[in-house]
């Protein structure tokens, strides 16, 4: 029986089940962080209190937030598009999962090689922001329609700049598969690519903040404007698509800029996955450190930095690296 | 026009980094979190119902000289204290022998000379419930023998509950105090 499966999708199947795995698993580590950290920035516990003795400083925290979004009622607002408004978690969370596939994690921690594989994460993370315009429109809802509108003008203005940098690097290294644009850093931090384009790194990570939606850029989901935005009427487990999907995609963001930047899983001594998740988290904790920093800009503010700064900025990098390559 | 929008953006990254050093040393800094229920910190300045002081030599015992000062001065009247003299003592015999009223060595100071015998403490009971925490009793006390308690959990279901034997709660917490 099993020998008649195709080994290709077995293949695919594990991976599956193992990024699900991982996007799970990373989503409870990230709560608990992003918790964690907001406190102590604010110069107070965090969750505290959860668990029994032998689980100190709330590290059940995570778990008793997934039970409860779990136990919660779901249910259609009234008048809603129904189909539409159970299809939109959906569209969000299934991209994110299939980005993960492409990473190269370790040296021979890959789902799939394959030479599209930057393409490929473009691509599905671009749904998400179908997914958002759908769960805003079908939600039947004033905040949740501004919410997709803005998130549609930011996630189309922002996708252009984050475009352009990443096409510095492929024109660097004339390749999209990501394992071959790890593979071609070094092992230490002055043989990353971080060094030849500092430019393109914060353009990409500011743009990667807009595109993920966190702050200071999270109008679509803006609390003291729009309630919760796209999401003000999901509740339940379907909210906690988006949520695991808010943060799937902050992952897959990192990663990026890790592969493309930071020499993905090389580093000193032996490369591995250890270096792929020292870099991501700490990624992480700058977003993080970021999103509890700074206030969230206006719209009009939002926009002005996309078309002012970043693509002129990303075309003037763009054009230098070429003109490098060239001679 | 160009310079003036460059410096401006450029300005506005650096405080962009200043903000990040900011919240970087809040996360540094201790918390000023209280963990109440396991950490009560704020209960110096309580005021809370009246407690005997132990007197230095015994902490089993109060400083009250059964003055009966704070009886008189309570306006809601809900101190009542029962003292008895100790019968070795044989200067305090001219008197009349029971002891045991209240009112007994009413201001002892004027009337005692040198070998007067100190009347002793029986019992102080306090009716919280009538209790108004105006503090007259405490300032009155020409013996330092009264205070206030830091004791906050006061909650109960009936009248009864608020009646405090202060003298055994004495004794209680200096055998505690002991173990």
């Amino acid at each position: 029986m099993i020998e008649a499966i195709p080994t290709p999708f077995i293949v695919i199947f594990v991976g599956l089940l193992a990024v699900m795995a991982f996007v799970g698993l990373n989503a409870v580590v990230l709560v608990y962080l992003e918790r964690k950290i907001a406190g102590f920035i604010h110069r107070r516990p965090g969750p505290y209190e959860v668990g029994p003795p032998c689980f100190p400083h709330g590290i059940l925290q995570p778990v008793a937030d997934g039970l409860k979004l779990v136990g919660k009622q779901i249910f259609t607002p009234k008048g809603a598009d129904s189909f539409l408004y159970w299809l939109a978690p959906m569209i969000s969370i299934a991209p994110a999962i299939v980005c993960f596939i492409v990473i190269p994690f370790g040296p021979h921690l890959q789902v799939i090689n394959t030479n599209v594989g930057l393409i490929l994460i473009l691509a599905f993370t671009g749904i998400n922001v179908l997914a958002l315009c759908l769960a805003g429109w079908a939600s039947q809802n004033k905040y949740g329609l501004i919410g997709a509108a803005r998130d549609i003008s930011q996630g189309v203005a922002y996708e252009i700049p984050l475009l352009l940098v990443v096409l510095s690097i492929v024109f660097m290294t004339g390749t999209f598969n990501l394992f071959d644009i790890a593979d071609g850093q070094g092992a230490w931090p002055w043989q990353w690519y971080i060094v030849y384009q500092p430019l393109a790194f914060i353009l990409f990570f500011i743009c990667a903040l807009a595109e993920t939606n966190r702050n200071p850029f999270d109008l679509p989901e803006a609390e003291s404007e729009l309630t919760a935005g796209f999401h003000t009427e999901y509740s339940g487990m379907a909210f906690a698509c988006f949520f695991l999907a808010e943060y799937a995609y902050m992952v897959v963001a990192a990663c990026i800029m890790a592969i493309l930047f930071l020499g993905g899983f090389q580093g000193p001594g032996a490369p591995g996955i250890w270096w792929f998740l020292a870099k991501i988290y700490v990624l992480l904790l700058i977003m993080i450190w970021i999103r509890w920093t700074f206030p969230r800009v206006r719209f009009d503010q939002l926009l002005n930095i996309c078309w002012k700064w970043l693509i002129p900025l990303a075309v003037l990098n763009l054009l230098i690296t070429l003109a490098v390559i060239a001679l | 026009m160009i310079v003036k929008s460059l410096s401006e953006t450029l300005s506005g990254m650096w405080s962009l980094l200043v903000g990040m050093r900011v919240t970087a040393g809040n996360f540094k800094s201790p918390q000023i979190t209280v963990h109440y229920p396991r950490q009560v910190t704020n209960l110096d300045g309580y005021r809370g119902h009246i407690e005997l002081v132990p007197s230095d030599e015994d902490p089993t015992k109060s400083k009250c000289i059964a003055c009966s000062n704070c009886v008189r001065i309570c306006p809601g009247a809900c101190i009542s204290l029962k003292a008895s003299k100790p019968k070795k003592k044989a200067a305090a015999e001219k008197k009349d022998a029971p002891g045991t009223e209240t009112e007994t060595q009413p201001e002892g100071k004027k009337e005692a000379p040198p070998k007067k015998a100190k009347p002793e403490l029986q019992s102080f009971v306090l009716d919280y419930n009538y209790c108004c925490l105006c503090g007259l009793c405490v300032e009155s006390c020409p013996s330092g023998a009264l205070r206030y308690s830091s004791d906050v959990y006061v909650a109960g279901f009936t009248r009864q509950e608020f009646v405090y034997d202060l003298l055994s709660r004495l004794q209680y917490q200096a055998q505690k105090k002991e173990q």
